[in-house]
């Protein structure tokens, strides 16, 4: 039998490990996007846990509705990383303080 | 008759203020002519009407009239409304207040006829006359206190008409300070009528004193008071700003910086009385406190006799004048006191008639003198301008109550009500107006013998040049002595011991003096006669014998006189130091009080901490905050894992 | 242990593995490959938990295309990775610090203590021709409706964002330019030009 902390658990490593992954490649954008997805993914590992030990649907139909942004959001945050590359010919995020009023 | 006597309510106060309208807005257009036309047809249109609601009303004997004409609006169950409230004591206001108004507007042509702001000034009277009908109209405390403020307004307005004159801008200013002081006082009487009453009517309030009456308030810890006590004392403190009792009198004598037409209308006749008229309307609230009657009566007492003592010593013949009212409002005021409220407003129309009579000669005086008020300048009047001094002769001998004139008839009741009164403080009053009679006297012939009897102390070209004024400045002189002689044998019956007054004013049995006297009055010539064997006529003509002996057959004696008693005179001439004591210790202190708010409060509180002080703090802290602002994405990210932390570690730690 | 547990610690233990290794390796190429595997470790955990559809979907619509995207531009970018590797080690302890107080928190949290099996029973299984993907679709197009409508908005909104963001026009490519062709007038291309007649001699 394997109880819901269990995943609860796995989730909440895969959580602290994607904000490792911020702290660590903290220059590099395309590796935060990563950590990104795998935040998103630990967050959805909760609800299907969730859905599952209380047997309610609604849980999954969030995940349908994450998967969808998360997809958006990849694919909006990646263009405009192509679009970055091309002006500044880099990815660097110590390059990019323009944020800085 | 009656359903268009709403319509003639309506238009009695709408016509003056069309005429004002049209001499204010488009005097341009208008010209001069059309600015008197305008506003003179206004007025006496209102003073037709005003006289057809009073024959309506005394002579027809209808049935007050008590309506609402318009709802301003509703707030809580409270009403604010325009309403009318036409009973006998209205209708007769209204007839004084448009009769001296119209009297005043025809007799304007002539002073004003060189002035520069004759449209403004036409303006400015009428809207007064629209004012003051609305405040004696009235219904309810709110179109009452609106009226009250209407005419201060326009009193200001007019006392510093000539607005390049310093101390016109000066009169005008303090007149408008006192003013502030005494309508606090009235708003704060109206607020505790709202508070205990729950409505502004007064006829609902009138009703209704039952529940009220033995009602305390603590107005500081540990003291209480009567609530209508307070009420009635809080109204009455707004009718001594506005009937400049003492000590609320300073800004009358300087108001006759306006010009004399004003000073005869608002500063004698009308505006002045409106505390009077007021305190006589609530009569069924002041009858129900008898503190309230003692302070009054007090107060009146206190301003009549010694303002009068003023007017002896004064040589600008407009201040004497001015003076006289003063002591006259004690005498209402007195009678107020005495709840002879009937008598009080039976003197306070004759008083309107030769007060105005009064100042209109001393200002056809002025135009005769080129503008020259100095009466140790004047003299020998009598042979240049005859119709000024015969009707002056008759508005000094109704002032000073001499028996078959209109002031004798009115005056006589006074005294002899405060005389049967037994108010605490009535003693001391009665003292104080039989003694002012003799005072009235002696200041009236005073100014009378220096200026039209005597020798000629005016210059040479002055003296060339001096005739009688135009015709619209005597008309109106003719029009007010009538009144000023016959008004008082005609109504003395009805209105100080009749019933004229029954259901318009309240006096309860045990303060009814007047009611008391009515039973010795056996018609005005009795009462005539019999003054002769009275206190108060001898005292009057002990007054105008000694003002003939030391103005007429030795005029050096008063110049010996003021050296003996030297201190005596000082005070006077100084008004008692009333007003270098209000200078000093109001106006002063409250300059000082508003520089110390100003440095400290406004310049160091609001500019230094509040508003510089934020801009400050704002700087210092945004350049802290803006040190955390890098620019770098992954610091905001830690920002928000830390925030994350944070948050998890109060669900942990909880 | 039974088949099922074991299942699961083996993937979950593939995922943490696998988790760990795309936050640490140099190359974004592998790091993006073992973001994959995570996935796929992911897709199996939730066929575990019952969430076929959803399992499914993650493998299509995650590894087959999302992270296809991510080989793309990795590669598409020419990236200098040693400057983008600067201070990780020097980062790695704070890091790792913050990662496991959080880590030990969040167990804390969610542990058996709140979400155990005394608290929350093993559901009944579902019987074996149950339909997830029906199950799913039942509430997904009745009871929200509205918010997938809105979902497939932004989708749109999405590939319409991407695709502008991206598009360019170089100034050397030709066109063609209907409009232009059309608006020709005959004068624009024909010129006609009166010359005399040449005269052989």
């Amino acid at each position: 039998m394997i109880a819901l902390s269990e995943f609860l658990i796995l989730g909440a490593i895969l959580f602290c490990l994607s904000v490792a992954g911020i702290f660590l490649n903290r220059k590099n954008v395309i590796i935060l996007l990563m950590a990104i997805e795998l935040m998103l993914l630990a967050v959805n590992m909760n609800f299907i846990a969730f859905s599952h030990y209380l047997g309610d649907t609604a849980g999954q139909v969030f995940v349908f509705f994450i998967l969808t942004v998360a997809a958006a959001e990849a694919a909006i945050g990646l263009a405009i990383l192509v679009v970055l590359f091309r002006s500044k010919r880099t990815i660097n995020v110590d390059d990019l303080d323009t944020l800085k009023g | 008759m009656p359903d268009n006597m709403q319509t003639i309510y309506i238009w009695i106060v709408l016509a003056p203020l069309i005429g004002s309208i049209i001499a204010g807005l488009f005097g341009k257009k208008v010209g001069r002519a059309g600015a008197h036309w305008a506003t003179i047809i206004g007025v006496a249109v209102a003073c037709i009407l005003s006289m057809i609601v009073f024959k309506h009303m005394v002579i027809d004997g209808a049935k007050p009239f008590n309506g609402t004409v318009y709802t301003w609006l509703v707030s809580d169950g409270v009403r604010f409304e325009v309403g009318f409230l036409i009973d006998k004591l209205s209708a007769m206001m209204m007839v004084v207040v448009t009769f001296v108004s119209l009297m005043v507007h025809i007799y304007t042509i002539g002073y004003m006829h060189d002035d520069p702001g004759y449209q403004r000034f036409f303006s400015y009277i009428a809207l007064f006359t629209f004012s003051m009908l609305m405040l004696v109209m009235s219904n309810n405390f709110m179109q009452l206190f609106f009226g009250w403020e209407a005419v201060g307004l326009i009193s200001y307005l007019l006392i510093g008409f000539w607005f390049k004159k310093e101390s016109a801008i000066y009169a005008n200013m303090k007149a408008f300070l006192v003013n502030r002081v005494g309508d606090f006082g009235f708003l704060l009487g109206i607020a505790g009528v709202l508070m205990y009453f729950g409505t502004l009517d007064y006829a609902t309030v009138f009703a209704n004193t039952g529940p009220v009456v033995g009602k305390t308030i603590q107005v500081f810890p540990g003291s209480d008071w009567s609530v209508l006590s307070l009420i009635c004392i809080s109204l009455f403190i707004g009718a001594m700003g506005k009937s400049a009792q003492v000590p609320l009198h300073v800004w009358l004598p300087d108001s006759m910086e306006g010009p004399t037409p004003i000073s005869a209308l608002i500063h004698a006749a009308t505006m002045v009385t409106a505390g009077i008229y007021m305190v006589a309307r609530m009569s069924p609230l002041f009858e129900l406190s008898e503190t309230a009657l003692s302070v009054v009566i007090i107060i009146g007492a206190i301003t009549a006799f010694f303002m009068g003592l003023l007017g002896l010593v004064q040589n600008d013949i407009k201040r004497v004048v001015a003076y006289s009212t003063l002591s006259q409002l004690g005498y209402m005021t007195v009678a107020l006191g005495a709840s002879a409220y009937a008598a009080g407003i039976f003197h306070l129309m004759t008083h309107a008639f030769f007060k105005a009579l009064l100042f209109l000669g001393a200002g056809s005086v002025i135009i005769a003198m080129h503008h020259e008020q100095d009466m140790r300048k004047m003299g020998g009047l009598r042979k240049y301008m005859p119709i000024t001094w015969i009707t002056s002769l008759i508005g000094s001998l109704a002032l000073i109550g001499t028996p078959g004139f209109a002031g004798f008839y009115s005056k006589d009741s006074i005294i002899e009500a405060v005389g049967h009164s037994h108010i605490p403080g009535a003693g001391f009053a009665y003292a104080a107006v039989l003694s002012g009679v003799f005072i009235t006297a002696l200041y009236s012939f005073r100014m009378y013998f220096l200026v039209f009897h005597g020798k000629e102390r005016m210059d040479e070209h002055t003296r060339s040049h001096l005739h009688e004024t135009p015709w619209v400045v005597t008309i109106p002189l003719i029009l007010l002595a009538i009144p000023s002689v016959i008004i008082g044998f005609i109504y003395v019956g009805d209105m100080a011991f009749g019933d004229f007054f029954e259901g318009a004013i309240t006096v309860l049995p045990k303060h009814d003096v007047l009611g008391a006297l009515a039973e010795e009055y056996h018609g005005p010539f009795s009462m005539m006669f019999h003054s002769l064997l009275t206190l108060p006529f001898w005292f009057a003509a002990a007054g105008v014998a000694l003002a003939w002996f030391l103005y007429m057959k030795r005029p050096d004696i008063p110049n010996i006189i003021q050296e003996k008693l030297r201190f005596v005179h000082q005070v006077l001439d100084n008004k008692y130091y009333a007003d270098r004591f209000n200078e000093i210790v109001f106006a002063g202190g409250s300059r000082l009080l508003g520089k110390v708010l100003w440095q400290n409060g406004d310049v160091r509180v609001i500019d230094g901490v509040i508003i510089n002080g934020t801009a400050r703090t704002v700087g210092i802290i945004s350049g802290i905050v803006r040190r955390i602002q890098t620019g770098f994405l992954y610091n905001y990210a830690f920002a928000m894992i830390f925030g994350l932390m944070f948050l998890l570690a109060v669900f942990v730690l909880r | 242990m039974g088949i099922e547990k074991f299942v699961f610690y083996f993937f979950a233990l593939v995922m943490v593995a696998s988790a760990t290794m795309v936050i640490t390796v140099r190359n974004p190429v592998q790091a993006a490959l073992f973001l994959v595997l995570t996935f796929f470790s992911s897709a199996i955990i939730w066929m575990i938990l019952e969430a076929e559809f959803l399992a499914i979907a993650l493998v299509l619509v995650y590894v087959g295309a999302v992270m296809v995207l991510f080989l793309f531009v990795v590669m598409m970018l020419d990236i200098n990775i040693a400057r983008l590797r600067e201070g990780f080690i020097r980062y790695l302890p704070f890091g790792a610090v913050i990662a496991v107080v959080m880590a030990g928190m969040l167990i804390s949290m969610v542990g058996s203590k709140n979400f155990g099996l005394a608290k929350f029973a093993e559901p009944v299984r579902h019987v074996a021709n149950y339909n997830n993907t029906r199950e799913l679709g039942l509430v997904l197009y009745t009871k929200y409706v509205y918010p997938f409508e809105i979902a497939a908005v932004i989708l749109l909104v999405a590939i319409v964002a991407a695709i502008a963001l991206t598009l360019r026009r170089r100034p050397t490519t030709k066109y063609q330019k209907p409009e232009e062709q059309i608006a020709v007038k005959r004068d624009d291309r024909v010129r006609l030009v009166s010359m005399n007649a040449e005269q052989k001699k």
